[in-house]
C-alpha cells in the first residue's frame, strides 16, 4: 500500500513537472459532475452510462465545446438521499464541477433538487420521474428531460377510456415515485373516466414485495383494471405470480415504464401480453436520425439499446448544446441557455419549458407482445410530451419560486 | 368484510406456509451453525444469495441439455452443494481462527464476509437480476376452493417439513448428529473427549451452508436473484433463530410458521407496515422469554467481554488537551471547504463511536444496533424542523432527548438479556426503528427521508459548522470520559468483568447498565442531530445495519481496549473511505477484507497496537 501510494505521488510530481508547459498550451477541460445508482440499479444505469459516454466521445471528437474538452467526473450515488447529496457535495466542492446531472430514484431526485437549490448549482435530473422535481419541490436550478409521472400517466389514462374498465386496483412501490404516480392516477382516472373507482391499493416496499400475497390481495378486490407502477425485481415477481394466478386475464392493465427494455427483458417469455405500457420500441423505429443512433450504439457496445441508453445520450448532447449557447460555464448563463431552449435531438425537437424546467420529450405508448423469446411493444405511437404537460396555472399554483 | 372469504383466507394461509417453509430451510442452517460454533454467522444470508445466483445461472444451462423435472431438481441440489463447499472454505479460512474470539469480533468478521460477497457476486454474475426458470411440470396452477394457486408453492410447503425430518434423522440417528448435539450442549466437553473438533466444525459449516444454498436455490422460480437478497433474508433468519431459541431446530420451525402467517395476513391489516411486524414479534418474544421458545441460557456465563482496562492517568493530560483544542481550532486556517466537511464528519463519527465505547468497552454491552440512537437523534432533529419549524438550536436538544428516550425504552428490555441475545435485541430495536422510518411515510417521509434540514444562518458555512461540531464533540467526549473514570464507570466495568461478583457486592447491575444505555444513546443522538444538519437531510439508512457496523468498525479499528481508540478509528475509517471510495467500485470488498484482516491480525486496533509496541520498547 505504502509503495503504491509513494509511486503514485512520484508519478504525480513527475507529471506536474513535465506536463506543466503542455497544460498551459491547451485549455483545461470543462468538468461536469455525474452521479447515478450504478451498483443498485445497474439494469438501467449501465446502458445510460454507455449512452452519455457515446455522446461525450462524439462531442470531444469534434473538439469539445467553447474550444474545451468536456470531462465527466462520474460517481455512484449510493441510491439513498443522504449518500447522493454527500457525493454531490464532493463533486462540487472538491472536483469543482460546473453542473450536475444524473440519479435514478425519485426520492434521490427530490433531495438533489433541494441540494441544487441550497448550493445554487444546476442539476439535471436524468431518471427521477416524480412530479415533485419540477412541481412542488421545483426550483430554478433543477431541470428534467424525461416526461414526468403526470405526463406519462396522462398518456396511459387516455388509453384506459376505451377499455371501459371502472373498478381499478393500484400497485406501486411505496416511495416517492410510486406514491406520486398513484396520486396522479387517482386524480386523472376520476377526472377523465366517469364512474371510475379505486377498489384496492397495494404499496409494497421497494425491492421487498411479497408477490404472492400482493397478487392475491388484488385479486380479492375483483378489479377490472389494474394500474401498475412496479419495476425491476418487484415487477418480475409480481408478473410471474399474477400470470400463475390468472390475475391479468380479462383485466385491463396500465403499466408505467414496463415497455422499456431494461424492465421487459428480465421477464423473458413470461411477458404479460396486452398490457398497455409506456416504453421504448427501439426495434421498430424507422426515423433515420433515431435509427442511426440505434445502429451506432449497437455497433459500439455490441448490445441492444435500452431507454437508459437513449436518455444518457440525449442528456449529454443537450448539456453540450447548452454550454455552447451559454458561452460560459457560469450557473446563471447555463440556466438562461436552458430555459425555453429548443434542442434538436435524435428523437426530434425538444423544448425545455421555462416555467417549470420540464422538457417536452414524450414517450412511446403501446401494448406488450411476445416477440420470439422476449417481450416487445406493438401498436405503439410516440406521444409528444408537450400536449400532456401540466398547465401553466397548475405549475404556478404549486411551485414555490 | 371481503377478507373473510374462506377461499381467500385459505390461499393466503398457504402463501404464508410456503414463505415459512423457505424461511425455515435457511434459518435451520443458521441455528445449527450457531448451536455448534456459537458464532452468529452474518454471512449466512450471503450464502443464501450465492445459492440463488448459482441456481439461476446453472439450472437454465442444465435444462438446455435435457429438459425435465429431474434436471431441475438435480440443478438445485448441485447449487446447494456448491454453496456448502463455499461454507467449508469460509470455515477453514476464517471461522476456525475466531472461535475463541469475543462475540463482537465474530459478528464483525462475518459481516466482513457479507461485504466481500456483495461485490464478488456482482463481479461473477453481473449486475443484472437473474430470473430463474420455472420448475418443469409445475408451471400450471392448481385450483384451491375455486382460486388458482401456484403448484410450486405447494412443493415448497412440503419441502420445509421434509428438511425438518431429514435434519432430525441426521441429528438423531448418525454419529455426526450425536456429536453436533453434544457440541451444542457443551463444546469443551466434546473436545475433552477427544473428538476431532476441526472435522466436526467443518462438517457443521457444510451442513449450514448447504441449507442456506438450498433455501436460496429453491427461490429461483418465484424470486429473481438480486443483490439485496442477503441482508433481507439474514434479518428474517435472525428473527426466526432468536424467536425459536438459538440452536434449536424445532424452535426455528415453529418461529418460521408464525412469521410466515404474520406476513401473509399482516399485508391485509397493515399493507404498508409489513417490515415492522416481524421485528416487533422478536422484541415481544424476547421480552417475555429472554432465550426464545426453546433456547437455553448460555452455560457458565463464560464472558467474552473485552474492554478498556484501568490505567493510571497520563502525565501532562492538561497540556495534551490544550494542544488538541488548539489543533482543532486552528484547522480551518489551513483547510479548504471540502477538507473541513470531511473533518466535520470525522468529528461526528468520533462522537458516535465514542458513545458506543461506553457501552461495549466499559459496560461490556455488545450493542449491534447503535445506529438506532444515531438515527433517532437525526430524525428527532429533522422532524422538529419539519413539523414544528424550530431552529437548529432547539432541534439538536430535541433530537438528543428523543434518542435518550428511545434508549431508555429499548434499554429497559435489553439489560435483561446477555450475550448474543442482547446483541440481537439491540439489532431488533434498530430494525424496528428502521422499519418505522421506512414505512411510516406520512410522518417520516419514508424512503424519501426529510430534506431541507439546514443549520441556522450563524452556523451555516463550513467554518462555523466545523467549529460548532468540534466544540460539541469535545465537550461531550470529555463528559463521557469523566463518566468512564467516575465510580459509575468502575461499577460498569465490574459488572462487565464479573456480573455475579458485582451483584454480590451490592451493585445494581441492571440499573447501571440501563443508565449507561441512556447516556450512550443520548450522546449518539447528539452526533446524529449534528450529522443531519451537516447533510441537510435524513433518510432511513441512518438507522440501518451498515451504520451500526460503521460504528463498530471504527471501534475495532481504533482499538476496543483504549479510550481514545474510537476517535482514532473514526478518523482512520472515514478518512480512508473518503480517499478510496471515488477511486474504486470495489469499496465494499476492500472494507470487508480490512475488517477481516483486523479481526485476524491485530484485534487490539491501531491505538492498542501502538501502545503495545510502545510498552515493549520502554
Amino acid at each position: 500500500m505504502a509503495t503504491t501510494s509513494t509511486i503514485r505521488w512520484l508519478a504525480f510530481g513527475a507529471a506536474l513537472a513535465l506536463g506543466a508547459p503542455a497544460a498551459q498550451a491547451q485549455q483545461a477541460p470543462i468538468k461536469i459532475g455525474e452521479l447515478n445508482s450504478y451498483a443498485q440499479w445497474a439494469a438501467f444505469t449501465v446502458p445510460y452510462r454507455n449512452g452519455w459516454q457515446m455522446a461525450l466521445d462524439e462531442i470531444n471528437a469534434k473538439g469539445g465545446v467553447l474550444g474545451r474538452k468536456i470531462e465527466i467526473v462520474s460517481r455512484d450515488d449510493g441510491a439513498t438521499t443522504g449518500s447522493a447529496t454527500r457525493v454531490a457535495d464532493e463533486l462540487v466542492s472538491r472536483e469543482g464541477v460546473s453542473l450536475l446531472f444524473g440519479s435514478f430514484l425519485s426520492n434521490v431526485g427530490v433531495a438533489m433538487a433541494d441540494y441544487a437549490n441550497q448550493k445554487k448549482i444546476v442539476y439535471i435530473a436524468a431518471e427521477p420521474l416524480t412530479d415533485a422535481v419540477t412541481m412542488a419541490q421545483g426550483n430554478r436550478y433543477t431541470f428534467r428531460i424525461r416526461p414526468n409521472n403526470f405526463m406519462q400517466v396522462g398518456m396511459l389514462v387516455d388509453q384506459a377510456k376505451a377499455s371501459g374498465a371502472k373498478r381499478w386496483a393500484i400497485v406501486a412501490p411505496n416511495y416517492e415515485y410510486g406514491q406520486s404516480a398513484a396520486a396522479v392516477f387517482k386524480r386523472l382516472i376520476q377526472e377523465r373516466v366517469p364512474g371510475a373507482q379505486i377498489v384496492a391499493e397495494q404499496y409494497p416496499a421497494l425491492g421487498k414485495i411479497e408477490a404472492g400475497a400482493t397478487a392475491s390481495a388484488i385479486e380479492q378486490a375483483k378489479p377490472d383494471g389494474i394500474f401498475n407502477v412496479l419495476f425491476g425485481p418487484d415487477l418480475t415477481q409480481f408478473v410471474r405470480e399474477g400470470n400463475t394466478r390468472g390475475l391479468f386475464e380479462d383485466t385491463t392493465v396500465l403499466s408505467l415504464l414496463t415497455g422499456e427494455p431494461e424492465w421487459l427483458l428480465p421477464l423473458k417469455d413470461e411477458v404479460p401480453e396486452g398490457w398497455t405500457v409506456t416504453g421504448y420500441p427501439w426495434d421498430e423505429i424507422k426515423e433515420p436520425k433515431h435509427k442511426a443512433f440505434i445502429d451506432a450504439y449497437r455497433a459500439k457496445y455490441n448490445d441492444t439499446p435500452r431507454l437508459g441508453s437513449l436518455l444518457g445520450y440525449m442528456v449529454m448532447t443537450m448539456i453540450g448544446d447548452s454550454i455552447e449557447r451559454a458561452g460560459s460555464t457560469e450557473t446563471d448563463a447555463i440556466i438562461k441557455a436552458l430555459e425555453d431552449a429548443k434542442f434538436d435531438t435524435v428523437i426530434g425537437p425538444v423544448t425545455m419549458r421555462g416555467i417549470d424546467n420540464q422538457a417536452t420529450m414524450g414517450a412511446w405508448v403501446g401494448k406488450l407482445v411476445l416477440k420470439g423469446a422476449a417481450g416487445g411493444m406493438t401498436d405503439w405511437t410516440y406521444q409528444d410530451g408537450a400536449s400532456f404537460m401540466p398547465t401553466e396555472a397548475e405549475v404556478k399554483a404549486v411551485r414555490k419560486d | 368484510m371481503p377478507a373473510l372469504d374462506p377461499a381467500f383466507l385459505a390461499v393466503q394461509a398457504l402463501s404464508g406456509l410456503s414463505s415459512a417453509s423457505s424461511l425455515f430451510i435457511t434459518a435451520c442452517g443458521l441455528t445449527i451453525v450457531f448451536g455448534v460454533t456459537r458464532i452468529v454467522n452474518f454471512a449466512h444470508g450471503s450464502l443464501y444469495m450465492i445459492g440463488a445466483y448459482t441456481a439461476a445461472t446453472l439450472v437454465p444451462r442444465l435444462l438446455e441439455l435435457s429438459f425435465g423435472p429431474v434436471t431441475f431438481w438435480a440443478g438445485i441440489l448441485i447449487s446447494a452443494i456448491i454453496v456448502g463447499l463455499i461454507g467449508v472454505i469460509i470455515e477453514v479460512l476464517l471461522l476456525r481462527r475466531i472461535y475463541g474470539a469475543p462475540e463482537l469480533f465474530q459478528l464483525l468478521a462475518t459481516f466482513g464476509v457479507v461485504l466481500v460477497v456483495q461485490d464478488l457476486v456482482v463481479q461473477v454474475f453481473g449486475p443484472q437480476d437473474i430470473l430463474g426458470p420455472r420448475a418443469p411440470g409445475l408451471r400450471a396452477p392448481v385450483e384451491i376452493l375455486g382460486r388458482r394457486f401456484p403448484s410450486y408453492e405447494l412443493v415448497l410447503i412440503a419441502a420445509g417439513p421434509i428438511v425438518l425430518g431429514l435434519v432430525w434423522l441426521l441429528l438423531r440417528k448418525t454419529r455426526f448428529g450425536v456429536l453436533v448435539r453434544a457440541a451444542t450442549q457443551d463444546r469443551d466437553m466434546v473436545a475433552s473427549l477427544g473428538v476431532n473438533q476441526a472435522l466436526l466444525f467443518t462438517g457443521t459449516l457444510f451442513l449450514g451452508a448447504f441449507l442456506a444454498g438450498l433455501g436460496g436455490a429453491l427461490q429461483i422460480p418465484r424470486v429473481s436473484a438480486n443483490t439485496g437478497m442477503d441482508l433481507s433474508i439474514i434479518a428474517e433468519a435472525f428473527v426466526v433463530t432468536v424467536v425459536g431459541g438459538m440452536g434449536s431446530v424445532p424452535g426455528a420451525f415453529l418461529a418460521a410458521l408464525i412469521i410466515g402467517q404474520l406476513q401473509a395476513f399482516g399485508i391485509l391489516i397493515f399493507p404498508k407496515s409489513t417490515l415492522v411486524v416481524v421485528f416487533l414479534l422478536m422484541a415481544v418474544v424476547l421480552a417475555i422469554r429472554p432465550y426464545g421458545f426453546f433456547g437455553r441460557a448460555e452455560i457458565g456465563g463464560g464472558t467474552h467481554a473485552v474492554g478498556i482496562a484501568s490505567r493510571s492517568p497520563l502525565p501532562g493530560r492538561g497540556l495534551i488537551l490544550l494542544i488538541v483544542i488548539a489543533v482543532l481550532a486552528a484547522f480551518p486556517l489551513v483547510a479548504d471547504a471540502y477538507l473541513l466537511k470531511v473533518a466535520t464528519e470525522i468529528l461526528i463519527f468520533a462522537l458516535f463511536a465514542f458513545s458506543l465505547q461506553l457501552l461495549i468497552g466499559v459496560g461490556g454491552i455488545v450493542s449491534f444496533g447503535h445506529a438506532a440512537f444515531f438515527g433517532l437523534g437525526a430524525y428527532g432533529a429533522a422532524l422538529a424542523v419539519k413539523w414544528y419549524g424550530v431552529s437548529m438550536e432547539a432541534a439538536l436538544p430535541l433530537g438528543l432527548a428523543l434518542a435518550a428516550l428511545g434508549a431508555g425504552l429499548a434499554g429497559a428490555f435489553v439489560v435483561r438479556l446477555s450475550g448474543i441475545y442482547l446483541a440481537m435485541m439491540t439489532l431488533a430495536a434498530a430494525q424496528i426503528l428502521y422499519a418505522v422510518a421506512f414505512q411510516w411515510v406520512e410522518v417520516t417521509g419514508g424512503d424519501n427521508g426529510i430534506v431541507g434540514v439546514w443549520p441556522s444562518s450563524w452556523a451555516s458555512g463550513p467554518i462555523p459548522y466545523y467549529l460548532l461540531t468540534a466544540a460539541l464533540t469535545l465537550i461531550t467526549v470529555l463528559l463521557l470520559k469523566r463518566i468512564i473514570d467516575a465510580p459509575f464507570g468502575y461499577a460498569l466495568r465490574a459488572a462487565r468483568d464479573s456480573e455475579a461478583r458485582a451483584e454480590a457486592i451490592g451493585l445494581k447491575v441492571r440499573q447501571h447498565r440501563w443508565l449507561a444505555f441512556m447516556i450512550a444513546g443520548a450522546a449518539a443522538g447528539l452526533a446524529g442531530g449534528i450529522y443531519a444538519f451537516s447533510r441537510g437531510s435524513v433518510d432511513p439508512s441512518l438507522l440501518g445495519i451498515s451504520t451500526s457496523v460503521d460504528a463498530l468498525t471504527m471501534l475495532l479499528l481504533g482499538g476496543i481496549q483504549t479510550v481514545v481508540g474510537p476517535l482514532v478509528g473514526a478518523a482512520a475509517l472515514h478518512g480512508l473511505r473518503d480517499w478510496i471510495m471515488p477511486l474504486t467500485s470495489l469499496w465494499r470488498l476492500l472494507l470487508g477484507l480490512s475488517i477481516i484482516a483486523m479481526v485476524l491480525i491485530f484485534p487490539r486496533g491501531l491505538v492498542g497496537t501502538v501502545r503495545d509496541w510502545w510498552g515493549a520498547r520502554a
